[in-house]
């Protein structure tokens, strides 16, 4: 893992590294500290809850070699597939938190706040299940990769249009991503109780041809799919794009000061426009990536707030492509989980977003952990995540 | 200070190895129930509240094992499903239409288990459908008991109570979105002012639903307090002194706003809404009841006693399935009125749809 501030040395590179996770590190460490007191104080035993968390998100290590031993002497798998249900389940989840945390990260590293990613993220995986149930007889190699085109664009189109009034007219994108979300939402209550309505009674689109559909690799119910390696491949290619590019390099000048890049002789409205495009398009993959993956239909409460969540997991990952990834993978297993700690441990599912809310305040105020952990401050500089309403 | 943060610490940790022994189940052989939620929630005071209650008085009755899982997402309802069949439930509840297809290829797939879907029964393809993606199935599935209601005859009750009750001779009804569930509704409410007015002579009318147009008032979703609340004013605003709003917690925006201008009241739909949105007591005529929970307890009876068959339960108010909560206000008069159509609508000289 490379390091944005880039140290000399290559020993001060590497407790650079250990220093940007310890914080994060800690903050999760508090949270889960606290969401057990919670749930103390709620009656609950902590321990039975986060056991059944973690079973939920990881599998029973048992039943895992339970199964393996299965499959080695008869060749069956259904018990070894029991067994890694819940794990592969936790990547599903993260996967859409994937793409989303990589939108919002991408507009912090420019200086803008994109709370559209939820917008984005429904126009997204409409414009994919379009795309996918309307055009029949394609086959899979041009269908799949023109129903995600069709969702990464809409997307696009979807944040750019914040970026340009931004550029052009110096409107605030916080409120018109905000903005833009409504339009999204209500948008889509319209296109699925009218023209993209499927027939009977019930307010969904059709079903995307299977030939839209990205190739999950284990039989019913298992849905992990090949979402979750775009994912990866996308936040690999916005590392390269950010730190390995000229454009890239422009991006970062304009969100760490825009008025040095703007006498430096660089277009600030081009990459306005820019990262609000590729921001869209990343959050609109995380809808195609459910749509084609998961749910293969888009209904009523497609999302359980993704885009909203992506804002706390870019914070939590530094806004740096590979923090976002392991902050994904993170909030994907406490979410999988939760559903074990809820039928097990009868603990509402809400706790999860309890312990979501603690860490990110613990991450938005690191002299909390610095003072209760005792960790002296490492002096070095700050990317700058936002600017405020004033720019 | 510094041990105390060390205890915690070791004490999330040890959570963390512990879990390998956290699993085991208790409960010895009682009856295992799992109810999964739509989107609304277990709290939604309504729909998925009510066919809960079945299950808690099971538990409190018959000494089941009850819980439920809520979905915050649609992609959850698979899930929350097999999470229920890792667990060995035998009777797993699923509520709502939007669960219709993913009830229907779990039931498929695991024939052992029971299953029982509220406001929903198979078989539900039909035309260019396809089985276990855009519809459930084609064929009645032997382990799933749809439970549906004929809560037109209910709401016939309701549109002859309002009609009674109503002086200013215009009574409505708005829904959240039109589908046939909502919609039997609004169907019997003005079957039911139609009958009021051939019995008394009136000519009371019906704004927000029209049988002839099969058309009336939406507003899209099941969520949106305001959306409620303009609707029911505009209503208002053309005259209705009586509003039905059918849209689970949407409708109470609709309630808010009577409560604040007084100019209205409201009849409840699904729960007895005195009870359940008690703040609002004093502008609810009445309400339409859906006892889901009755069909729910009624469900688990079936399987405790060994009884269970798949199929369709109907809840009429010859079985006490749907029924109407009392009338703030009515005179002896409506009172009888009242009975008289409950005893057609149940001897069947009384048509509500």
């Amino acid at each position: 893992m490379s390091n944005t501030t880039a140290p000399n040395t290559k020993e001060k590179k590497r407790s650079g590294i250990w220093s940007e996770l310890l914080i994060p590190a800690l903050a999760v460490l508090s949270g889960l500290i606290l969401g057990a007191i919670v749930i103390l104080v709620s009656g609950e035993n902590p321990l039975v809850a986060y056991g059944a968390l973690f079973e939920g998100s990881f599998g029973n290590p048992l039943d895992l070699v339970e199964g393996l031993q299965v499959y080695f002497a008869t060749g069956e798998t259904k018990e070894l597939l029991r067994a890694i249900y819940p794990f592969t389940e936790s990547l599903v989840t993260a996967t859409p938190y994937l793409f989303a945390g990589l939108s919002v990260a991408l507009g912090f590293r420019c200086g803008l706040f994109n709370i559209g990613a939820e917008g984005q993220f429904f126009i997204g995986a409409l414009c994919s299940a379009f795309v996918g149930y309307s055009i029949k007889g394609l086959p899979m190699i041009v269908h799949l990769p023109l129903a995600i085109l069709a969702g990464a664009l809409g997307g696009a189109v979807w944040g750019m249009i914040p970026g340009y009034l931004k550029a052009r007219f110096g409107a605030h994108e916080v409120v018109n991503t905000i903005m833009m979300n409504w339009i999204a939402f209500r948008l889509s209550d319209w296109l699925l109780n009218g023209p993209m309505k499927s027939s009977g009674f019930r307010p969904v689109t059709p079903n995307v041809m299977e030939t839209a559909e990205l190739p999950r690799f284990f039989p019913d119910p298992l849905r992990f799919n090949l979402g979750f390696f775009l994912a990866l491949l996308a936040a690999y290619l916005l590392y390269w794009f950010l730190f390995k590019t000229t454009l890239g390099f422009e991006v970062r000048s304009v969100g760490a000061n825009p008025d040095a890049a703007k006498y430096a002789g660089m277009n600030i409205v081009r990459n306005f426009v820019l990262v609000m495009f590729l921001a869209g398009g990343l959050a609109g993959l995380a809808g195609t990536a459910q749509v084609l993956g998961v749910d293969h239909w888009v209904g009523q409460g497609f999302s359980a707030g993704y885009g909203f969540d992506a804002i706390a997991l870019a914070l939590l990952g530094k806004s740096h492509p590979f923090g976002v990834v392991l902050s994904a993978l993170l909030f994907g297993f406490l979410r999988s989980g939760a559903t074990d700690m809820q039928s097990m441990a009868r603990i509402p599912i809400d706790i999860i977003s309890i312990i979501q809310g603690m860490v990110i305040v613990f991450i938005a105020a690191p002299d909390i952990i610095r003072w209760l952990y005792r960790i002296r401050e490492v002096k070095k500089e700050e990317a700058v995540l936002t600017r405020g309403w004033g720019s | 200070m510094k041990k105390l943060h060390f205890v915690m610490a070791v004490f999330v940790v040890a959570s963390m190895v512990l879990t390998a022994c956290g699993g085991g189940a208790g409960g010895g052989d009682a009856l295992k129930v799992g109810m999964v939620t739509d989107l609304g929630g277990i709290d939604d005071k309504s729909f998925n509240a009510t066919a809960y209650s079945g299950i808690d008085k099971a538990i409190a009755d018959l000494g089941i094992e009850g819980k439920y899982l809520e979905s915050t997402q649609q992609s959850d309802y698979a899930k929350n499903i097999q999470q229920f069949l890792d667990e060995d439930t035998q009777l797993i509840v699923t509520v709502g239409f939007l669960l219709g297809v993913d009830t229907a290829v779990a039931a498929k797939a695991n024939p052992e288990t029971k299953f029982a879907i509220v406001d929903y029964s198979y078989p539900d393809c039909f035309g260019d459908g396809v089985e276990g993606q855009t519809c459930g199935s084609a064929s009645e599935i032997p382990n799933v008991l749809g439970l549906t209601f004929q809560i037109d005859q209910a709401g016939f009750l309701a549109g002859y109570a309002a009609a009674g009750s109503t002086k200013t001779g215009k009574v409505a009804t708005w829904g959240g979105i039109n589908i046939p569930p909502v919609a039997a509704f609004m169907i019997g409410y003005e079957k039911g002012v139609d009958y009021y007015n051939e019995e008394n002579g009136t000519e009371v009318e019906v704004l927000g639903w029209s049988n002839e147009a099969n058309e009336g008032s939406f507003i899209g979703n099941f969520e949106s307090l305001d959306d409620g609340r303009a609707t029911t004013e505009s209503l208002v605003q053309e005259g209705a002194d009586i509003v039905m709003p059918v849209a689970g917690p949407a409708g109470l925006g609709g309630a808010a706003y009577c409560a604040e201008s007084g100019s209205c009241m409201v009849i409840g739909v699904d729960t007895d809404w005195t009870v359940s949105a008690s703040e609002y007591t004093d502008i609810i005529l009445t309400s339409v009841l859906k006892n889901m929970n009755v069909a729910v307890y009624d469900t688990v009876k079936a399987v405790q006693d060994g009884t269970f068959a798949g199929g369709l339960y109907v809840g009429t108010l010859a079985n006490n399935g749907v029924g109407l909560a009392d009338v703030k206000g009515a005179s002896d008069e409506l009172k009888a009125g009242l009975d008289a159509v409950r005893q057609g609508i149940i001897d069947g000289s009384i048509a509500t749809k």
